[in-house]
């Protein structure tokens, strides 16, 4: 792993903000499977189901500040100067962020584990849903990555993320209001739809290819960003 | 080493940097001078690959910084303005992160790294957040940084600011002795450090350069012209008439009054000659005694304001 990526891992756990995230999605997540378990009702993937809409605010919070600092601080001039070509830097920011989302969804996964082991179970819908999951959180990583490239202020930053998350999860209910080919592309980008078909249990290559090509699309708008700004401003 | 070609640089529509060529031969210490806004930043930050240049090409060590980034960015260690450092993290960590960005030999990391600290004197203070550290220790590290790799080149901006007086000079002893082996560029606007330190000065002024040499012909083209500062007893319209009518004077204007009968006169020659003894002898006859003559010598600053201002060298105020 690259030096940027494990600095900023190293970061983000030396700092408070990796635990208050943690300790957040688990009361939530734990708010959610509570009514679940006593019903004893073990389908864990209506919860994640509906705690997934959390990650539209918990991934801005932990990639707001991942560039904007750097910018801000002027620390981006150590990054930009050193043999470490731009590529490998932004790969290296994202891939930090995705690492925490990963420590945050591996740790939740001790709920699932539970209903598995008390059920003796484990079913094609929970694995889809994880992988889903973890797939959804990429392509979220990304846009939170890509937001923190526009600005060096990291509460713009994630504000802007929250929209553009919120839009992509909403994009699906709206997209027969709105009709015609604008429905479409609203219903063809709605991360929703698509996270859907994993929770069913279907790992369907259209939809992996959906969200590894919109993070890399999304990476690589970041690198375009930066370098743009090198050129226009001093 | 390093060689600069016609660069340009626009911020829009603003001219930062104007077509400014220059060299710097290997293991030489140059000194960047000009005022605020000059370009000096501008024209580092292109040399170090973080900016990009409008027009014009940076060789380092026979690499383009436009075709071969990475090897011109090996072969570079910089000290921007800001020294760019990472608040949250302690000198040692620092450190050890910008020894792998640099991509610097894992093996020899350790003792590389405490041989730095020992060099800029951090070694007391590895293990303080950087947060925590007075802004001279922060430039330590910021210099510390900057010879991670140990690349070739060495680029500083301004690297004693905000130091207090013993810590400057031992940073200047430290880049003094980098020098050996390196090839270095320093921006200051102190300028007895360029005098101390540089062995060639680049003065830029509006994005192109106004005067290049070293410190001591730089000096010498001025005080060539020379001038003298008097101070001497007697009825200032008979000293002004007595002095303008020596051969070889250019002009002689009384500048203060110091007590009765005693003021202080600026002189100049004509084709720079020596007429300090004629002036003397004079003098004497019409019983008018000199208490002061000295030559004054063009400082660095003369010579700074002199070219910055492009008011000619004739118009160098008294000191």
């Amino acid at each position: 792993m690259s030096a940027v990526a494990r600095k900023e891992i190293a970061g983000y756990f030396k700092s408070p903000i990796a635990y208050v995230l943690i300790g957040v999605y688990i009361l939530i997540m734990s708010i959610y499977i509570h009514p679940a378990l006593k019903a004893g009702y073990g389908d864990f993937v209506d919860v994640l189901d509906d705690v997934g809409i959390f990650m539209i605010f918990i991934i801005p919070i932990l990639t707001m500040r991942i560039l904007a600092e750097d910018k801000k601080n002027g620390t981006e001039v150590l990054l930009l100067t050193s043999p470490t070509s731009l590529p490998k830097i932004v790969i290296g920011k994202f891939l930090a962020t995705f690492t925490v989302f990963l420590v945050i969804v591996g740790i939740s996964f001790v709920y699932p584990m539970v209903v598995v082991i008390f059920e003796g179970v484990i079913t094609t819908q929970l694995v889809g849903a994880y992988i889903g999951f973890i797939l959804l959180g990429a392509a979220f990583c990304s846009v939170g990555v890509f937001c923190s490239s526009l600005t060096e202020n990291q509460i713009i930053s994630a504000i802007i993320s929250l929209v553009i998350m919120f839009s992509m999860w909403i994009a699906d209910q709206y997209a027969a209001t709105v009709g015609g080919m604008m429905g479409s592309i609203m219903e063809w980008m709605s991360v929703l739809t698509r996270y859907g078909v994993f929770t069913q249990g279907l790992l369907s290559l259209e939809n992996i290819i959906f969200f590894l090509s919109f993070t890399a699309l999304m990476l690589y708008m970041t690198i375009r960003v930066i370098e743009r700004r090198r050129w226009v401003q001093g | 080493m390093i060689e600069i070609k016609n660069l340009v640089k626009h911020y829009g529509q603003v001219v930062a940097v104007n077509d400014i060529s220059f060299k710097v031969k290997e293991g030489e210490i140059l000194g960047f001078l000009g005022p605020n806004g000059a370009g000096k930043s501008t024209t580092m930050n292109i040399i170090t690959g973080y900016l990009p240049s409008t027009s014009g090409t940076v060789e380092v060590d026979g690499y383009d910084i436009t075709t071969h980034p990475e090897e011109v960015k090996k072969r570079i260690g910089y000290l921007p303005e800001q020294p760019p450092l990472y608040k949250e993290m302690t000198v040692t960590e620092y450190l050890s992160f910008v020894s792998d960005l640099k991509k610097a030999p894992k093996n020899k990391k350790k003792s590389e790294l405490s041989d730095i600290m020992e060099l800029v004197g951090l070694t007391d203070h590895r293990k303080r957040l950087i947060d925590n550290l007075s802004k001279g220790y922060r430039q330590r590290v910021g210099l510390a940084q900057a010879l991670i790799g140990n690349p070739k080149v060495l680029i500083l901006d301004e690297p004693t600011v905000g130091l207090d007086p013993k810590q400057i000079v031992e940073i200047r002893r430290v880049i003094k002795g980098l020098a050996s082996d390196r090839t270095i560029i320093l921006s200051t606007h102190i300028l007895p450090e360029v005098s101390m330190i540089c062995e060639r000065v680049v003065i830029i002024n509006k994005g192109q350069i106004a005067a290049e040499d070293t410190p001591d012909r730089l000096s010498n083209n001025l005080s060539k012209i020379s001038k003298l500062n008097l101070t001497i007893k007697g009825d200032k319209d008979k000293v002004l008439k007595t002095l303008g009518n020596i051969p070889n004077v250019k002009y002689v204007t009384m500048t203060t009054k110091t007590e009765d009968l005693v003021y202080k006169y600026v002189l100049e020659t004509k084709n720079n000659n020596d007429i300090r003894e004629e002036i003397f002898f004079k003098m004497a006859e019409s019983k008018m005694p000199i208490l002061e003559l000295k030559p004054s010598a063009a400082t660095l600053e003369d010579i700074f304001i002199s070219v910055v201002s492009n008011a000619g060298i004739t118009q160098t105020e008294e000191e």
